[in-house]
């Protein structure tokens, strides 16, 4: 871990994408296994900037520009993961990362378990993903849920400065493969202060965002914003709503959704993603079971319609709103 | 000396010089016959039902047996799926390699005090473990480790966008990494020209920039020299090489396969004509090498070897249910823990 006397001044105020910046830069001078490598993040410092001064600070030698294969890049990091470096690798928007699949699916969440230990896969993907910055066609897609069905794969999601930092920091400890998915929304939405020298946040824990008696909101990414728009809205009328950042999507933190359901007994969940097979399927299923007793109205779910991400003229009627969130709150208290 | 000619068709056999190393070939020759008769050994289990589907490595002996001679310890291996011999030279006991073809994840789990402890195991989806090897070679080149990463496919891998990328990652960035195609002339029952209308599967190395060679794949001391010379060439950071090693698999694509309904029982014949070990011990022969009296010896040792192999795949002790889930992460999440519970009350794994 770095100290204090390595990277001064601990607090700063850091957008999402110069948090994740850092996070990459001090975990390079930590860790000398760390490199970095991706479509145009060397010389150009990735198309959103996330890597940029790495190749000035480390040289071509671990921030690499890749030719343009997104199956490579995949291919790349197993390969190096398998013999103990830590390629932390972009993909550079989430739309163009179905060609890593295979390595990841039939390699990297499963290295260590078929060799029953002797290889690990300590690698980071990190990709940008969601919608509402009016990108061209393919630029928006929120797909986390079909990687949370793997088994041995980690998937985070950070929705704030302070997470971007200490999440990636951690996924790039660990020593299982992490999909890191960055919400490229809220990349320069604002500046927040982040404790640069603060502990690794945990890989398998839910935060708590807000406390709340009357009812749960469950969400991650970007949409924890809308979120806690929804929970200011729903306070001016007396409503006290409890918000969970899911942030690490596998393994799941099961035991705080439990809990947070069977106290309030009322559950929106809340994601960008469409809504059929969405992972707000597998949180409701597991609430159906684990706080049915407990539960005070049928579990709600607020997300994208089963249709593929529209392009920009229509991502305002596709994206779920705070009106959708609130309504579907009132609805379970109502009930 | 071999000298590299791109492209032509690089043979030894029959006619081997005066100052060939010929206790190396008869090592060679020795491993040939030892993972010939574990093969034969292998399809038998299988039969017998005491082992999983399995893939034969009949008449790619010569292949498997130079790569695993031609590698130093501190290089990387990255297999296919046909590589016993490699895999048992690099240090993976016999016993292993049965486990791993009887179902049983032990079997990849390589002893750690063998050069193999940092070899991949083996790779079912065809091609994926290209741009792995090519990960590999990254990182031997980025630590100036002066090693080498050598990597098999088979010629249907060659179609595989895996393979493009890689070789073209290898021209890039001058990896240290040598591509050895298995071109045993069919993937399953799609034949040569059905799966590409390249001069030759070493061609496709034009496009990547980067040195395509052919080699007799049923011919030892020519497949050692190119090894070496390409193995050598990577070490010493002058960049990657494809070997289209050309062969002809004398099996049934794995004992699931009945390679009768698509292919022609003259051509199997005629490719026994070029079997490697019958042509390097006819050379060894010829040359006062090897006698009868020294193969009668020799088989019968490796018999003792295989059986004893056998013995001791047979007598492993069932895995506990739980290592399903105990080797996914490096630390059993949370999440898990019910699962795991519920798996500790089954009973043990069984073979094949
Ligand atoms: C990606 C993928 N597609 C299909 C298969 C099924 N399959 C297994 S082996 C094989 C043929 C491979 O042929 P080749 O690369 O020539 O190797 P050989 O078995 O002949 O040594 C096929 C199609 C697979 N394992 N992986
Ligand atoms: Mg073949």
């Amino acid at each position: 871990m770095h100290s204090a006397q390595q990277h001064p001044g601990n607090s700063q105020p850091l957008n999402l994408l110069e948090a994740i910046n850092r996070a990459l830069l001090y975990a390079m001078e930590d860790d000398d296994k760390v490199v970095v490598f991706g479509e145009d993040i060397a010389t150009n410092g990735g198309v959103f900037r996330a890597t940029e001064g790495l190749k000035e600070r480390f040289g071509f030698r671990r921030v690499m520009d890749t030719p343009l294969a997104e199956n490579l890049i995949a291919g790349l990091a197993v390969g190096m993961a398998s013999q103990g470096l830590k390629p932390v690798a972009e993909i550079q928007f989430m739309g163009f990362i179905y060609a890593t699949l295979e390595q990841l699916i039939s390699h990297a969440a499963r290295l260590r378990n078929r060799t029953r230990g002797r290889l690990g896969c300590p690698l980071v993907i990190r990709a940008p993903f969601g919608g509402g910055i009016h990108a061209p066609e393919h630029h928006s897609e929120s797909t986390e849920a079909l990687f949370a069905h793997i088994p041995g794969l980690r998937v985070v999601i950070p929705s704030s400065s302070a997470r971007a930092y200490g999440l990636l920091r951690a996924a790039i400890d660990c020593p299982d493969p992490v999909l890191f998915l960055e919400p490229k929304r809220l990349y320069r939405l604002q500046r927040l202060p982040v404790e640069l020298d603060s502990d690794p946040l945990p890989l398998d824990r839910c935060f708590t965002l807000r406390a709340g008696e009357d009812v749960s909101l469950i969400s991650w990414g970007a949409m924890i914003h809308e979120t806690l728009a929804a929970a200011d809205r729903l306070a001016e009328d007396g409503i006290k709503a409890e918000v969970i950042d899911v942030a690490t999507l596998n393994p799941l933190d099961r035991d705080t959704l439990v809990a947070t359901a069977s106290k309030t007994g009322r559950v929106v969940i809340v994601h960008e993603a469409p809504f059929t097979g969405g992972f707000g399927a597998e949180i409701a299923a597991t609430l159906a079971s684990d706080a049915l007793m407990h539960l005070l109205a049928p579990i709600e779910r607020v997300t994208g319609h089963d249709c593929p991400m529209p392009d920009f003229a229509m991502e305002p009627q596709y994206m779920p709103s705070v009106e959708r969130i609130v309504a579907a709150a009132r609805r379970t208290l109502e009930y | 000396m071999f000298t590299s000619t791109p492209y032509a068709l690089y043979q030894c056999l029959p006619a081997l010089a005066a100052d060939t190393d010929w206790p190396r070939l008869v090592s060679g020759y020795r491993h040939m016959t030892l993972i010939r008769t574990f093969d034969k050994k292998a399809v038998n289990l299988q039969r017998t039902g005491k082992l999983g589907t399995y893939a034969s490595c009949l008449g790619a002996e010569a292949i498997g047996t130079a790569g695993g001679m031609a590698l130093h310890d501190d290089d990387y291996f990255v297999p296919y799926y046909r590589d016993h011999a490699t895999q048992y030279l690099r240090g993976v006991p016999l016993h292993q390699i049965l486990q791993y073809w009887g179902g049983d994840e032990r079997g990849n789990a390589f002893p750690s005090d063998t050069a193999a402890a940092r070899d991949l195991p083996n790779c079912v989806p065809i091609a994926t473990q290209l741009p792995q090897a090519a990960g590999i070679a990254t990182k031997a080149k980025l630590g100036r480790e002066h090693a080498a990463v050598l990597a098999t496919c088979g010629d249907g891998a060659t179609s595989r966008g895996d393979f493009y990328e890689t070789l073209n990652v290898a021209g890039v960035w001058q990896l240290p990494l040598v591509v050895v195609v298995n071109n045993n002339q069919w993937a399953i029952s799609v034949p040569q020209h059905l799966q590409t209308a390249s001069k030759s599967i070493a061609h496709k190395a034009e496009a990547a920039g980067i040195e395509g060679l052919r080699v007799d794949g049923n011919d030892l001391p020519a497949l050692l020299d190119v090894l070496d010379y390409a193995l050598d060439k990577a070490r010493h950071g002058k960049g990657a090489t494809l070997i289209e090693a050309v062969s002809y698999r004398l099996s049934d694509h794995t004992t699931a396969d009945d390679a009768s309904r698509y292919r022609k029982a003259s051509e199997l014949h005629a490719a026994w004509q070029r079997e490697p070990v019958a042509r390097l011990r006819q050379a060894l022969v010829d040359a006062d090498h090897w006698d009868a009296a020294r193969e009668k010896q020799w088989l019968a040792d490796c018999q003792q070897q295989v059986d004893a192999a056998v013995d001791t795949y047979l007598n492993q002790p069932p895995q506990a249910p739980t290592d399903m889930l105990d080797f996914l992460y490096a630390e059993l999440p949370d999440s898990l823990k019910p699962q795991r519970a519920a798996l500790a009350q089954q009973a043990g794994g069984r073979h094949a």
